[in-house]
């Protein structure tokens, strides 16, 4: 029966992975800050399911510890970027990912 | 039934991601950015991850991606950027080689160790390798274990945060302060 299928740790890798996929290629082809900063989310979103699909796989707890620790600097890097972003751009208006060329030799 | 949970919070997950990426309004990618982060907690509660589901919902939908709203409306950048210009006219077709080999190769990672030996619990790091799936779990099984495991094992680490804490909030306030104009006291 299809419905008796129980997911395997090995699925949600998969989909970590897929997810980890999709928010590097977000990172790559979008040039607005701030879903560049979304797509990053992604990223450290799809390694937080590996680290519980593991921690499962191997009884341990230390994997949902390492998820909590993920969240405390993912925050923190939130308002560090979004920080940063802000003062760019009050700067120059309506800056991009691909204006920001001024170290450019 | 597991499996109809895991199908559903995986195409809430993969629909908000790529909702992220392909949407070409930041309010709208910021509210399927929270799709995703909504069917992570899913999945969190299925693998008994229960504190990390409330978290994951408390801090990431409720308190990054509402800053994430609060600069987008504060600067006033929701203009929809066109995604159809692109200044690099190689960049998308690299990028998308570069996603597919990156998902290419760890889904390989991942089916090539499937059947192999799972490892000791705790082998290698500090920590008292307390099995989640103990049969005399609680309903708070998975708060007290992680709490033991944060609170002694790591607790180095954790009084550590703070101090990273400390530093973005005074960091970030001194990043975004305006410079203020100079007074004509300052004048000489």
């Amino acid at each position: 029966m299809i419905a008796d299928v129980v997911p395997t740790p090995t699925w949600y890798l998969v989909l970590a992975a897929v997810l980890f996929g999709i928010g590097a290629v977000g990172v790559l082809v979008r040039r607005n800050p701030l879903v560049l900063f979304m797509c990053i989310e992604l990223m450290l979103n799809a390694v937080n399911l590996s680290f519980v699909a593991l921690s499962r796989k191997l009884g341990d707890i230390g994997g949902q510890t390492a998820v909590f620790f993920v969240l405390v600097v993912a925050a923190a890097e939130v308002v560090v970027g979004l920080g940063i972003i802000v003062s760019i751009i009050r700067r120059r208006p309506g800056a991009t990912a691909d204006d920001l060329a001024t170290l450019k030799g | 039934m597991q499996l109809v949970v895991f199908v559903i919070a995986s195409l809430m997950v993969l629909v908000g991601a790529v909702g992220v990426v392909l949407r070409r309004h930041p309010v709208h990618a910021a509210l399927s950015l929270v799709l995703t982060l909504f069917g992570v907690a899913v999945h969190f509660v299925a693998q008994e991850a229960h504190f990390l589901a409330a978290v994951q919902v408390i801090v990431y939908a409720g308190a990054i991606v509402v800053l994430f709203l609060f600069v987008i409306m504060l600067l006033g950048v929701d203009s929809a950027d066109d995604l159809r210009i692109e200044r690099l006219p190689i960049q998308r077709p690299l990028a998308a080689v570069m996603g597919v080999g990156i998902v290419g190769l760890l889904i390989a990672a991942v089916v090539a160790t499937r059947g192999s030996e799972p490892l000791q619990a705790g082998a290698g790091i500090n920590v008292a390798g307390v099995g989640i799936d103990d049969a005399v779990a609680g309903h708070d099984a998975n708060i007290t274990q992680l709490a033991g495991n944060l609170f002694a094992d790591y607790v180095f680490a954790f009084e550590l945060t703070s101090v990273l804490l400390i530093v973005a909030v005074a960091g970030t306030v001194v990043l975004t302060r305006r410079e203020k104009p100079p007074s004509e006291e300052d004048a000489p």
